[in-house]
Formats: C-alpha cells, sequence, structure tokens
C-alpha cells in the first residue's frame, strides 16, 4: 500500500474519479462499484470527489453522502501503511480474541479504531473473517492468519513494516 | 522418474492462513534441489482445518494425505519419501480414508478439495456441466419440478422452499428478470460459502445458470462480501473462463439462451445479508431493509422479478439436477431434507467443513466429529445459527440438526454454523455482545432494532457490573420486556432475532446474569 498524505492532490482525486465514473456510469446501479473503485485506488473515499460523483450519477450529494456513510468499508481518509484487522466476532471469542486485543492494544499502545499519528500503523475491528475453525484471526493488509496470538502479531507487523 | 508426481497444496484462505504458499513454495524448492520431477497443483480444501496445510500426494493406490504441514517440516517430508507415501509423523493415509471425510456425505462438496477450483477441465471431469446440460434439454417447467421434488430449502437461515420461490419468480410477467446469490455470508461460525466460492467455484456458477433458464432471467448479481478477497478472485476468474468457454454469455452451449453473471463486492454492511437491504445495495443505495410486501420474487431487483437466493442453496441445484430431486430427497429426515453443510468452529480440536444428512446430533457433531473443545476443557455452550441465533446447553446436545427440531427449542439451525465455547465463557457478556453487534449493525430503519439495541447493550453492562452484589430483579425484567418488543415489533430479523441469544443465555445459564437457577424456573 503506497504512503498517501492525508490531504489529497486535487489533481490526482479528480483524475482518477473521472476514470472511475467513465468506466461504470452505464452500469445499473452503479454508486458502490464507483466507491469501491476510488478507494482501491487512493486508499479513502476523499469528501472532496463527492460533488463530483453526484453530479455525474444526477444524484444530490446527500444521497450520495447517505450511501458512503452508511457501509462501514468506506473511509474519508486513508489507513496507516501498515493495516490490521482483528476479528471480534464470536467464533474467535471463544478462543481468546478479547484477550489477544486487549493485550495487543497495550502493546502497541493503540486502541481498535486508531491510526498512529504518523501514518504507519492502523488497528480495526472486523467482524467474521470466514475462518471461524482456524480461531483467532487477524487480517493484516490483506492477508489472512489463523490462530494468532500476540507474538505472532507482534512478528508480522515488524516483517509488514520492514516491507512498507 | 519419467512422469511428474502431483502433489497438492490447497488454495483455500483458511490453508493460505496457516501457511499454505510457504510450504507450497518449500516443495517446489525442495523438489528442484534435488532434481525431482513434482507437479504442484493448488487444489480446494477439504475442509479438515485442524489438518490445514493438508498437503497430498497422488500414489497409484490413491491421493495420501501429511498435515498439518509447515514449510520447516518440508525437507524430512522429502525426505521420509511423502512422494512414494513414505511414513513419516505427519502421515495420514489415504485422505479419502480419514474418518472425518469418510463418514461424510459430500453432495454439494463432492468435488471441494479434490479439483483445481480454476480449472474448467477439472471440474467437467468430475461431473460438473451434468445439470445444466440435463436443464437444457427438459426445460423450466421440469427443472422446476426437480427442485420442488428435492425438497431443497434456502439455506441462508430462513429456510424457505426453493423450488416455490422460483416457481413465482417463473410465474411472472416482465422484460427483465434476475438471479442474485446472496454470498453476503456474515455469520460469525460460517464458512461453507467461502468454501464453494473459492474451492468449486463453478458449481456455483452452474447452479445459478440453472436457476436463470428455470425461471427466465438473462442476468446475474453475485454480492460478495468485501472481507473475501480470495473468494473474489476466483469468482473473477472462473466467471471470465466460463464466459470464454461459452457456459456464460449470450448463447449458453449453443442453445441461444442468455445469461450474464456479474460480481459485485459489499461494503462491510452485515444487515446487506437481509435480501431486500442486499438488493437496495446492488442498486447502489443505503443497505436500509425494504418492507414485505412486495416480495423480492415479484418486485425485487430494480423492481423486477428476482430470485435471491444463497450460496449454498444454488450450489446445490447442479447435483439435483443431475442425479434427480428423488436422490437428493433421500438424505435427511422429516421437512429437513438432503444434506446440509455443517460448519464446526470455535474452541473444538478438529473444526472443520462436516456436510451430512439432517438429523445427526449435536452431540456427535461436538464429540464424535469434532474430538470436544480445542482447549480440552468442558464444553459448556454452543451457538448454532450466527450471531441470531440461540445459544444451546449440554441439556440440549442430543437435539438433532432438523429445522422442526431447532424451532421447537426457541432456536434456528441458519445457516449451518456451529460456535463452540467452553466453561470459561461468560454468556452475560455474550448476550452483551449480541445486543452490542445489533447496535453496530443495525440498518437504523426502525426504532425497536436501533433504540433497543444500545439500551440492550446498557442494560446488560449495568447487570454484569451488580451481578456479584445479588439478584436484580428490575433490570432483568427490564431485559426481557425490551426483548419482547424487539421480537415483536422490528422490520427484520437483525432487531427480531437478537432476542434469541440473548434470552437463551438467560434462560440457560442464569447464574451468569446473577440469577438462581430456581429463580429463574420459576419465573
Ligand atoms: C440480518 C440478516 C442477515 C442475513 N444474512 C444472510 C447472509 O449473509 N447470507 C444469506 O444467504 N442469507 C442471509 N440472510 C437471509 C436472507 O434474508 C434470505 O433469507 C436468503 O438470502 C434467501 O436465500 P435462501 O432461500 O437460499 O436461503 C440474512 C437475513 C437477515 C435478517
Ligand atoms: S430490525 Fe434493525 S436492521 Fe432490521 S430493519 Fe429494523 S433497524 Fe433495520
Ligand atoms: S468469527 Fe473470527 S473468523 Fe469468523
Amino acid at each position: 500500500m503506497a504512503t498517501l498524505p492525508q490531504r489529497f492532490d486535487p489533481e490526482q482525486y479528480q483524475a482518477v474519479t473521472r476514470e472511475v465514473l467513465a468506466a461504470h456510469r452505464d452500469e445499473p446501479g452503479a454508486l458502490l462499484p464507483i466507491l469501491h473503485d476510488i478507494q482501491d485506488r487512493l486508499g479513502a473515499v476523499p469528501p472532496e470527489v463527492l460533488p463530483l460523483i453526484a453530479e455525474d450519477l444526477c444524484l444530490s450529494r446527500a444521497e450520495v453522502h447517505g450511501v458512503v456513510s452508511f457501509y462501514h468499508d468506506f473511509r474519508a481518509s486513508p489507513p496507516g501503511r501498515v493495516h490490521l484487522k482483528l476479528c471480534q466476532a464470536e467464533a474467535c471469542q471463544s478462543m481468546g480474541a478479547k484477550a489477544l486485543t486487549a493485550e495487543l492494544q497495550e502493546k502497541l499502545g493503540l486502541q481498535l479504531g486508531e491510526t498512529r499519528p504518523d501514518g504507519s500503523l492502523t488497528l480495526e475491528a472486523v467482524y467474521c473473517l470466514g475462518n471461524c475453525a482456524c480461531a483467532p484471526n487477524a487480517m493484516l493488509n490483506g492477508e489472512l492468519h489463523g490462530r494468532v496470538d500476540v507474538e505472532d502479531l507482534l512478528d508480522l507487523l515488524e516483517e509488514q513494516e520492514a516491507r512498507v | 522418474m519419467n512422469s511428474p508426481i502431483t502433489v497438492y497444496v490447497p488454495r483455500d484462505a483458511s490453508a493460505l492462513s496457516l501457511g499454505a504458499d510457504k510450504v507450497a513454495r518449500a516443495i517446489v524448492a525442495e523438489a528442484k534441489a534435488r532434481n525431482l520431477d513434482v507437479q504442484l497443483v493448488r487444489n480446494g480444501s477439504r475442509g479438515l482445518f485442524w489438518l490445514e496445510p493438508l498437503v497430498e500426494v497422488a500414489t497409484p493406490a490413491g491421493r495420501v494425505a501429511y498435515g498439518p504441514v509447515k514449510a520447516r517440516d518440508v525437507a524430512g517430508l522429502f525426505d521420509a519419501g511423502f512422494l512414494d507415501a513414505g511414513e513419516h509423523p505427519l502421515a495420514l493415509g489415504l485422505t479419502e480414508e480419514i474418518d472425518y471425510l469418510k463418514r461424510q456425505q459430500r453432495l454439494t462438496f463432492a468435488r471441494a478439495g479434490i479439483t483445481d477450483p480454476l480449472s474448467l477441465a477439472d471440474y467437467i471431469a468430475h461431473d460438473g456441466y451434468r445439470g445444466l446440460k440435463r436443464a437444457l434439454a427438459i426445460g423450466s417447467e421440469a427443472i422446476i419440478a426437480e427442485v420442488l421434488e428435492s425438497g431443497l430449502r434456502g439455506r441462508g437461515g430462513a429456510a424457505f422452499p426453493t423450488g416455490i420461490k422460483w416457481r413465482t419468480v417463473a410465474g411472472c410477467e416482465a422484460a427483465q428478470k434476475y438471479i442474485v446469490c446472496n454470498a453476503d455470508e456474515g455469520d460469525s461460525g460460517t464458512f461453507s460459502d467461502r468454501m464453494v466460492m473459492e474451492d468449486d467455484p463453478f458449481v456455483l456458477i452452474e447452479g445459478m445458470t440453472i436457476a436463470a433458464l428455470a425461471v427466465g432471467a438473462t442476468e446475474g448479481y453475485i454480492y460478495l462480501r468485501s472481507e473475501y478477497p480470495h473468494a473474489e478472485a476466483a469468482l473473477q476468474a472462473t466467471i471470465a473462463t466460463a464466459n470464454a468457454e461459452g457456459y456464460l454469455g449470450d448463447d449458453i452451449l449453443g442453445s441461444g439462451k442468455a445469461f450474464h453473471l456479474h460480481l459485485r463486492r459489499g461494503a462491510g454492511a452485515y444487515v446487506c445479508g437481509e435480501e431486500t437491504s442486499l438488493l437496495e445495495s446492488l442498486e447502489g443505495k443505503r443497505g436500509e431493509v425494504r418492507p414485505k410486501p412486495p416480495l423480492p420474487a415479484i418486485e425485487g431487483l430494480f423492481g423486477q422479478p428476482t430470485v435471491i437466493n444463497n450460496v449454498i442453496s444454488l450450489a446445490s441445484v447442479p447435483i439435483i439436477l443431475d442425479k434427480g430431486g428423488a436422490y437428493y430427497k433421500d438424505y435427511g429426515m422429516g421437512r429437513s431434507l438432503g444434506t446440509l453443510p455443517i460448519q464446526l468452529t470455535g474452541n473444538i480440536a478438529r473444526g472443520g467443513l462436516i456436510e451430512l444428512a439432517f438429523g445427526i446430533t449435536l452431540r456427535e457433531l461436538l464429540y464424535d466429529y469434532g474430538g470436544g473443545s480445542a482447549s480440552g476443557r468442558p464444553i459448556r455452550a454452543v451457538q448454532v445459527g450466527g450471531p441470531l441465533g440461540a445459544y444451546l446447553p449440554e441439556a440440549q446436545f442430543d437435539t438433532p440438526l432438523d429445522y422442526e427440531a431447532f424451532a421447537a427449542l426457541g432456536a434456528v439451525l441458519g445457516h449451518g454454523g456451529i460456535v463452540v465455547f467452553d466453561d470459561t465463557v461468560d454468556m452475560a457478556d455474550m448476550a452483551r455482545y449480541a445486543m452490542e453487534f445489533c447496535a453496530i449493525e443495525s440498518c437504523g430503519k426502525c426504532t425497536p432494532c436501533r433504540i433497543g439495541s444500545t439500551r440492550g447493550e446498557e442494560l446488560l453492562e449495568q447487570i454484569i457490573v451488580a451481578r456479584s452484589e445479588g439478584p436484580q430483579p428490575g433490570r432483568i425484567e427490564l431485559l426481557k420486556s425490551l426483548c419482547d418488543t424487539m421480537l415483536g415489533a422490528s422490520l427484520c430479523a437483525l432487531g427480531g432475532m437478537t432476542p434469541y441469544p440473548v434470552l437463551s443465555a438467560l434462560n440457560h445459564f442464569p447464574e451468569d446474569f446473577g440469577v438462581s437457577q430456581d429463580a429463574a424456573e420459576a419465573r
């Protein structure tokens, strides 16, 4: 994942948005694919692009904002370079996910839902990764890791930080 | 060696999460270093997850298995001659003879773990697309008759007869009809949809194509949750192949019939698994639940008649068409016919996918298959059917897996997920979590769910804080009446069924709420 400034370069996001709109605007119900494509490319759906989308799809800004804010996935600013999601759902709880989360939060000095100020790491909750027979689970920059403990996670984080 | 030896390392996300890619790379490197001719196949998973990564070798006697294999075990496996089924501490013998697998009745999952999921040739060599060919030959009415005959009920949770849904859509006059596959699989404790999509995706494509022929639809959507990137990649690849080879597109196998299949990614909302919320989301809107009627079968996607079915429901159709509804119906009990892909998860020694005829008991699953808890401690509770499913105590472990038997207990089978908890579980906290989850995921359309879940969470927090100080009948009464309101007045099952886990936890484990067993029964 590329490092992204918190402020988006208007030329960049406008160009990306135009390309994405051109690719999808003729699909029925195109709004979610458009938002996903923008987020895949920019790491976020910057609030600045909402008017562009609204105008193109003949929707009101309020409608587009309503959709973006409904879904947990869409974010206004990009996540940290390392993005760790910890599963908090029942099957992972049955294998100690809560204690694991608490311990990791303490070791990292970061709570679920927070990003380090330097943008190096985001910690997030997720509710089931479909790997419930191998709990507890985590997803690190899109990669699934099963039966993890705190040491595994700290090692994986170190490895990722070295990589990005 | 003249011909290469085939070695299988799964590409399923669970296997990958336990290091399958590293194992695959180590096998290739080691074979090269030893000048051995190995052909690596990335198969699907057999679903024996405590043994993943499960490496298999093709031998004249059949496929032999080794597992769980770590990358550091690979050199030792070569030393032990695993390419000739050599003895090794990780050796499991012939894969098909592994008890857990051998005792299953795999119909929907007949190919999972056996084939290369991305290979159309492999799919066809293992009886794939026989159902579609028969469907093309017999036509709409006879297809629906087979599905009705099979007794198949929707595997997404509500257990509505699939054939009746299809008949309704087939009977509608409309310029455009749709087939929508619900691949939102948000329930904790479930992964059977994911396995179909990663380990045998063509069977879902085939099932959707048969549904399209049955009802006269030409457009289809798979609504896939965003937490499943591997399934997304597998579906993209196989949909492209099916289009290129004439199994999808304008002219399916030269029949003149068209079916165009699109893949859409969800965006992390649990409620979008509810069918009308899913349709709203596909239309590019907020995933708010629609009041019913109208049924989606009559006014569904973009206001048109729409079949919306779960992945497993659709993936069970090809074998029903191939072998006949009567063959499928022979499995099961009562009005629960056919097989259920059960997912045994959580605190369990041998977790995995177990496809069996309806009727097996929880106890057999937990102990004969599962081998008891993973922690070695006594099993105290299981939650069946996802976050909206009831908790069952040991006293109910002899219940057979059957829709009606579960309903009689105030429980549900749902999508077939079983989450196991040992005796360290705090059931009041699980009840609190059920309310918390409902509050996080509520679509906000109706008050009992939107406000009630937050109120319920607060109330359970108070109960947990005060429970050591003795009974708190006031708060417990309040919790019950709140649950009553949610049960009776919510628009959909998210608000309407969150009381299931909450009340079952309270009824079966009152001691965790500071209520004595006698007091709970007297009430
Ligand atoms: C909150 C909620 C979440 C649901 N999630 C799913 C899901 O993830 N997958 C699914 O197939 N059905 C889910 N359902 C059930 C669907 O509404 C619907 O019954 C199902 O897709 C119909 O397909 P079937 O008849 O093949 O089961 C959910 C229902 C509710 C109320
Ligand atoms: S019960 Fe909850 S999720 Fe369902 S419609 Fe009402 S607010 Fe939405
Ligand atoms: S509950 Fe954590 S992966 Fe399913």
